[in-house]
């Protein structure tokens, strides 16, 4: 699963990987970029647009740097794959899943001349910085949508697990929607899976079956778009555009790009500037990217533009308080006019109009 | 088309890709092999399906590739455990292996190819008929293949003398030989067959229930035919009625957590292998053992012992 190429500049990047040890950071000629991914290259989501990521560093520095990627591992078994690349002259290696965490931590340790990034993590080192995108900017503005164009009142949407993340997502989608139209209604259902094409799709089915109109996904596969278009509804693609499974009903999809930090990132390790950081960026940092508003009236798209304008320049934060909770209750607000990031990345609660409950 | 209508046909296509695939492994069981490669097999069959299906722009030849391909990999587990008498559970679970990455490789260039649906084949004056009309009457091919499948599995097996020469064989290897009945010539074609379902269920998901080749995308339905085979007690009837428990279960806790019934959905998710270990557990209260196992199941065959 390594791609072909690399192993003829393997000889040379092992040595300027021991040439580049002491604590010092210096400029490189040459860097040598290690991918982990939690799912195959082919998903349509999540590692398909990491692995994009990893295409646009190979173009934007032809000749200086050279990429590995290693995908479908498995989170027990992941420290193994990490390790290979750290022995084998990687420069800089990206762990593209929560459930990297604890190995990436433990390998970064072990070589602390390499660089290391895990995405959607907490934990850092000197070696080893942390990035994950604002998904629910995006959600905030698809909210919007859903609550301007429902017929039926009644918007979907198909979540993973209960997790904090998925949490969050729906909260930003339903106070996006709520914002529009007061009354709206929202239907959950977990499908308690991120990858299972066709019992994703029955999810949507179920939903659809139950008079929603709109369908907002935060699993992995094109199945509940796919559902939506076979019905005459409407949905929101997930992690990448998911127009060519749906082109009458895609109405704009949350696309992830890490396209710019991998570029960014690498460039620091060229110019010998890295730094351990935490990036949690948005639409602001192009992380989180809107396709093409598409099948929606006129002042429907200019509304979406809007949000989207205001979310970027920072007018506007979906989590902006007060936020108040199912029980009536005001949350109380620890950041800055809106929830802390904490609050936002430990999502346990819905937000008020969201009848339903969190399983527990 | 009411609620009601609308879950019923989505239960039947959640079904139909388990029932088929478990028939084909029960025949295979019965034979007295154990094949644990029915996701790899259906893993392939689902991607040689999507390839050949867009490559030739026909769903026939992609449900006859999809066949072939799971055939050709039980042909392959046949050749180490008929012809090698390797030991069947790691054969097994190695044919799972290779059909998940094998099936990648050969779906990779269709990532993200799309196939319109296939339409329902409508049975003229039955489809009207309220409610059950349109859930059995209606349905895309498929659907009355698994069912007349489901038959015919069970009168070759009860009713015809090559049927009973099989079970007989699954019953006890040895005896069987010792008659003079072709024991590895007969499991070959059982495990054959077992491959084409497999294959056939594979070319179900991809090419009616999804309409799209991703790797993976069988997610576990190949162990739950090997289950539903248990679960059945080895009989065609009960696993018609096992697959369609799993897919109402499995749909039912989708329509109850939008409907808001307020079940915690990761207690509804554990529905059908609850079901599955307490249908386990009344028939053997019931039978007073594991009742229905063929006697030779699993165990390798050499001739001359």
């Amino acid at each position: 699963m390594f791609s072909g190429k690399v192993f003829g500049a393997l000889a040379g990047a092992t040595v300027l990987a021991l040439s580049a040890s002491g604590a010092v950071a210096q400029p490189k000629e040459k860097v040598k970029v290690g991918f982990i991914y939690v799912g195959p290259v082919g998903d349509h989501g999540w590692s398909y647009q990491h692995d994009q990521g990893r295409q646009a560093i190979e173009k934007a520095f032809p000749g200086k740097v050279t990429t590995t990627f290693v995908e479908s591992v498995p989170e027990a078994d992941s420290e193994r794959a990490i390790e290979q690349l750290a022995r084998t002259g990687h420069d800089l290696i990206f762990t593209t899943s929560f459930g990297f965490m604890e190995p990436t931590l433990k390998v970064a340790k072990k070589y602390p001349n390499i660089k290391f990034e895990h995405a959607t993590g907490f934990k850092r080192a000197p070696n080893l910085s942390t990035y994950a995108a604002k998904f629910h900017e995006g959600r905030y503005i698809i909210g919007q949508i859903a609550g301007k164009m429902t017929k039926s009142n009644t918007i979907g949407y198909v979540g993973a697990f209960p997790i904090p993340e998925v949490i969050a997502g729906i909260n930003a989608f339903y106070l996006g929607a709520q914002s529009v139209n007061p009354n709206v209604k929202i239907k959950i259902v977990f499908a308690n899976t991120w990858y299972d094409p066709a019992k994703e799709g029955d999810a949507a089915k179920a939903l659809l079956d139950q008079g929603v109109d709109m369908l907002a996904q935060h699993t992995d596969s094109p199945a509940p778009i796919q559902a939506a278009e076979q019905r005459g509804k409407f949905g929101f693609g997930q992690a990448s555009d998911m127009e060519r499974f749906a082109p009458k009903a895609q109405l704009t999809a949350i696309v992830d790009n890490w396209s710019d930090y991998y570029v960014a990132r690498t460039k620091a390790v060229l110019d010998g500037t890295w730094k351990s950081e935490d990036t949690w960026g948005g639409i602001n940092a192009h992380m989180v990217v809107m396709s093409p508003y598409k099948n929606m009236p006129d002042d429907v798209k200019k509304l979406a533009q809007d949000t989207e304008a205001a979310i970027k320049s920072g007018q506007l934060n979906p989590f902006k308080c007060p936020i108040v909770g199912q029980d009536g209750k005001e949350i109380e607000c620890k950041g800055q006019g809106a929830l802390s990031d904490e609050q936002v990345l430990g999502m346990n609660f819905y937000v008020k109009g969201i009848e339903d409950k969190i399983p527990q | 088309m009411t609620t009601f209508e609308a879950i019923l046909l989505t239960i039947v296509t959640a079904s139909t890709p388990l029932l088929i695939a478990a028939l084909g492994e029960l025949v295979t069981e019965r034979s007295g092999v154990l094949n644990l490669g029915v996701e790899g097999m259906m893993a392939m069959g689902a991607a040689c399906s999507f390839a050949a299906a867009v490559t030739f722009d026909s769903t026939l030849l992609g449900v006859a590739a999809g066949m072939m391909a799971g055939a050709l990999m039980a042909a392959l587990f046949a050749l180490l455990v008929l012809g090698f008498a390797a030991n069947q559970t790691g054969s097994g679970l190695a044919l799972t292996i290779l059909g998940l990455g094998l099936s990648g490789l050969i779906g990779a260039p269709f990532v993200g190819a799309r196939r319109d649906p296939i339409a329902p084949v409508d049975i003229p004056g039955l489809s009207d008929i309220p409610v059950v009309g349109r859930l059995f009457f209606e349905q895309d091919l498929f659907v009355y293949a698994s069912l007349a499948l489901t038959i015919l599995v069970a009168i070759y097996l009860v009713k015809t003398r090559s049927g009973l020469t099989l079970r007989s064989i699954g019953e006890n290897h040895t005896s069987a030989n010792a008659l003079g009945l072709p024991v590895r010539q007969v499991r070959f074609w059982a495990i054959l067959f077992g491959g084409a379902c497999a294959g056939l269920a594979g070319a179900y998901l991809a090419l009616v229930y999804t309409r799209f080749w991703s790797p993976g995308m069988t997610a576990g339905r190949g162990w739950i035919a090997l289950a539903l085979v248990v679960f059945a007690a080895w009989r065609p009837a009960w696993v018609l009625v096992g697959a369609y428990i799993f897919g109402a279960a499995t749909v039912l806790q989708l329509h109850a957590q939008a409907a808001q019934f307020g079940v915690p959905s990761q207690v509804l998710s554990a529905v059908p292998y609850l079901a599955t270990i307490i249908a386990l557990l009344l028939l053997s209260i019931r039978h007073g053992r594991a009742i229905g196992a063929p006697g030779s199941l699993g165990v390798p065959f050499v001739p001359d012992r």
